[in-house]
């Protein structure tokens, strides 16, 4: 499904964001990119989405030759990649449901299904009842799911999440996970990149850590008996965080 | 259609860029329709002196009918006469007659005999006027020759003038209202960079970034283009009663309501033309 094979990035300053990076992820994963800031993790999602081309190497992106994607079709690789951004590139002078519109508008879906299709996401992400607010009106894990609705609208088959859970506390980065994760379940690729090592350990995935600029191993999740007790753990976190969510909202 | 949407969206916005935006295409097309009446006008007041028979040539008493058809044929010949008209003095005495009705010490003084033929000769172009009354006046049975060349070249000097300038003002007006524009285009693009960026990144076609802009654009040009029209029409009616009396006869106004629509239509195509075409050169200069 992605394919990074000898990749790399040199900057203009002639420091390398990225040297030598080869990976693969296969259909239907759901791959935790680790890393400490810096190391290169976003520039990773940059290059899948041809925002900015590798100096070295090949990228394959669910069956695109990204690096010699004709300029006009940049814009179908990119309705076919969700990609919930660090910064979020939410539009701040438009609504909830406008902003969740907007990939649907951009691939020219008509008004009937789109407003079907946005209603549903604002559903998956439990926003529905927020969708006429603006986004400085929510908090900071109410628009971090405005941003994965809206990477969900057009039905990629992957979902890149850059740093989901940055600047949001335990419980609230455990509801974004499970959300991530439910949207795996439904057979959607993800790969989200994190620098959140409690979120991941009790998850059980595929982990790919990364520094400065390089794999440095690939581990699988941890060794199946351990897996067990960590899913365990994870579930009562997991308890744990929505009773804590729930109390918030009702302050 | 939603690009037209978003582009009323963006004019609602920052209405004092729309404003100036408008105001410059009204001047433009203000300029245009002026000036197009002035030329059509001045065109149609020489086409009155081109019809009418502008070269008088008086024979003299002693030509023969023969020698006058001669003359005609002769002028014939060069190509260069639209009409040709005998008055004998027969005829010169009736519009004497005519002329001098109430004035009976006159009539009775003049009888047919006093009075010379004459040619009513108008030509196909005005400039050819000189040519055909030195021909006349070398001409042995001609004892006379008359035309209004003051009135007809002191016209056509005008009417080059005015069109000269005219010309030069649409141009200058209309590169000045491409900038302006441009540049207004170009701020809200700049203003908007963060969004288009998004876009662009949720996959957004440049064709979907552009297409609102252009129809900004666009709007602004039609805009001004009816309002500009609207008060040089306006302008002329007011004024028809006094330019009427003024041009005493010359059959220049009221203007026709079909030629007034055409060129409201003219004008809005040449709106559409200088919306798209700055509003172009804004999206292709600031975004990339």
């Amino acid at each position: 499904m992605i394919k990074l094979d000898k990749v790399s990035k040199k900057f203009g300053t002639g420091v390398f964001g990225l040297s030598d990076v080869s990976l693969n992820v296969d259909k239907g994963e759901f791959v935790f990119l680790v890393g400490s800031t810096g190391a290169g993790k976003t520039t990773i999602f940059r290059l899948l989405i041809r925002d900015t081309l590798p100096t070295e190497g090949n990228i394959l992106v669910n069956g695109w030759d990204v690096v010699n994607l004709p300029k006009n079709k940049i814009p179908t690789l990119r309705k076919n990649v969700g990609v919930v951004f660090q910064d979020l590139k939410l539009l701040l002078d438009r609504t909830v449901f406008e902003n969740v519109l907007l990939p649907l508008e951009v691939a020219g879906a008509s008004a009937e299904e789109a407003v079907k299709i946005v209603e549903s996401a604002l559903g998956l992400v439990g926003l529905t009842e927020h969708k006429d607010k603006f986004p400085i009106q929510l908090s900071g894990g109410e628009v971090q799911r405005v941003a994965i609705a809206r990477a969900l609208v057009l039905s990629p088959e992957i979902l890149l999440a850059d740093e989901p859970t940055g600047n949001l506390d335990a419980a609230t980065s455990w509801e974004i996970v499970k959300l991530l994760s439910d949207i795996n379940k439904r057979g959607t690729t993800v790969v989200m990149a994190t620098h959140n090592r409690d979120v991941i350990k009790s998850l059980g995935k595929r982990i790919i850590h990364i520094e400065k600029g390089k794999i440095v191993d690939e581990e699988k999740a941890k060794k199946v008996s351990e897996k067990h007790h960590e899913n365990k753990d994870e579930k009562g976190k997991l308890s744990e965080a929505k009773s804590s969510s729930a109390e918030e909202e009702k302050e | 259609m939603n690009f037209t949407k978003t582009a009323w969206k963006n004019i609602r916005r920052s209405p004092y860029q729309a404003l100036a935006a408008i105001l410059i295409m009204t001047l433009t097309f203000l300029a245009i329709s002026f000036f197009t009446f002035l030329l059509v006008g001045s065109s149609k007041v020489i086409n009155y002196f081109e019809s009418k028979p502008q070269v008088t040539a008086f024979f003299r008493n002693e030509a023969s009918q023969e020698d006058i058809n001669k003359l005609e044929n002769q002028l014939q010949a060069t190509g260069k006469i639209a009409s040709i008209k005998f008055v004998s003095k027969n005829d010169a005495l009736k519009i004497y007659r005519e002329q001098n009705a109430n004035d009976p010490l006159l009539l009775d003084l003049v009888t047919a005999d006093v009075l010379p033929a004459s040619f009513e000769i108008s030509t196909v172009k005005i400039e050819d006027m000189g040519a055909i009354s030195n021909m006349l006046n070398k001409s042995a049975i001609v004892s006379d020759v008359i035309y209004q060349k003051d009135v007809v070249s002191t016209l056509t000097t005008w009417t080059s003038a005015i069109r000269k300038i005219g010309i030069i003002l649409v141009i200058l007006l209309s590169l000045v209202s491409i900038f302006i524009m441009a540049t207004i285009i170009g701020i809200k693009i700049s203003q908007k960079k963060e969004d288009i960026e998004i876009m662009k990144l949720i996959g957004a076609t440049n064709w979907y970034i552009r297409w609102p802009f252009l129809t900004e654009g666009i709007l602004y040009g039609v805009i001004g283009a009816v309002v500009g029209w609207s008060i040089a029409t306006a302008g002329l009616l007011y004024a028809s009663p006094f330019l009427e009396s003024f041009l005493k006869g010359i059959p220049v106004l009221p203007a026709s309501n079909i030629d007034l629509l055409t060129l409201l239509g003219l004008e809005i195509a040449f709106a559409v033309f200088l919306g798209a075409v700055s509003s172009f050169v804004a999206v292709l200069r600031y975004s990339k």
